[in-house]
């Protein structure tokens, strides 16, 4: 593991965590928290676990996206924080 | 000081570990959407499995894979090396903390959807409000 690619991923997953809880609309919320998932699978592909980054890729970034958003469509899109 | 610096730029993956479970358990105190708090809560989850995952990491170790040990009837000639390879135990549990995180996620979700069919909003300070609005 270069540390180097490390701390920029790892960069990278706080600025979309924090985009995430931010950002007013909830279906930019859901596409923020996908590309969060995909960042951590790839921070867990570096650190030699690449089971937990297959498992990660497949139920954490795809499963719980379509749940969100199908979530989001049957309510609202609308945030007020 | 020189030392202080010196432990933290050293320990930097845990400190940023440390950041993201606040960022989390902030959204989960402080937002008012029912789903920024379950986004919040999962980033707090992803945290805690980052950290298990890189408590396994060895420098110079290979995947928990046996080398030389595949193909017909082979077997492995060489002694197993317990350094050579990462530790396989919090890969595991991880695992399973991934699979529970999104089945959690799943029902929060259920239950926040069935929340607005109810009181036609996700903030919570409205349906507050509306609950009261029932009571009298």
């Amino acid at each position: 593991m270069h540390w180097q690619i490390d701390l920029f991923i790892l960069t990278l997953v706080i600025v979309c965590a924090l985009a995430a809880i931010n950002v007013r609309d909830l279906l930019g919320a859901a596409v923020l928290f996908g590309a969060y998932s995909f960042l951590m699978c790839l921070l867990w592909a570096i650190m030699g676990a690449v089971d937990v980054a297959f498992t990660e890729a497949s139920v954490g970034a795809g499963v719980s996206t379509v749940f969100f958003v199908a979530a989001v469509f049957q309510t609202t899109r609308r945030s007020k924080d | 000081m020189e030392q202080l610096l010196q432990e933290i730029v050293a320990k930097y993956n845990y400190w940023l570990y440390i950041i993201l479970m606040m960022i989390g358990l902030y959204a989960i105190i402080s937002k008012n959407n029912l789903i920024k708090k379950l986004v919040g809560m999962n980033i707090f989850q992803t945290a805690i499995i980052l950290f298990f995952i890189s408590i396994s990491y060895k420098e110079q170790a290979t995947i928990p894979i046996i080398r030389n040990a595949h193909g017909p009837g082979h077997v492995s000639p060489e002694a197993i090396q317990a350094t050579a390879y990462m530790n396989p135990l919090p890969h595991v549990l991880m695992l399973t903390a991934i699979v529970v995180s999104v089945a959690t996620f799943g029902v929060a979700l259920a239950i926040a959807v069935k929340v607005y069919g109810e009181y036609e909003t996700l903030e919570e300070d409205e349906i507050r409000t509306r609950i009261r609005e029932k009571i009298k």
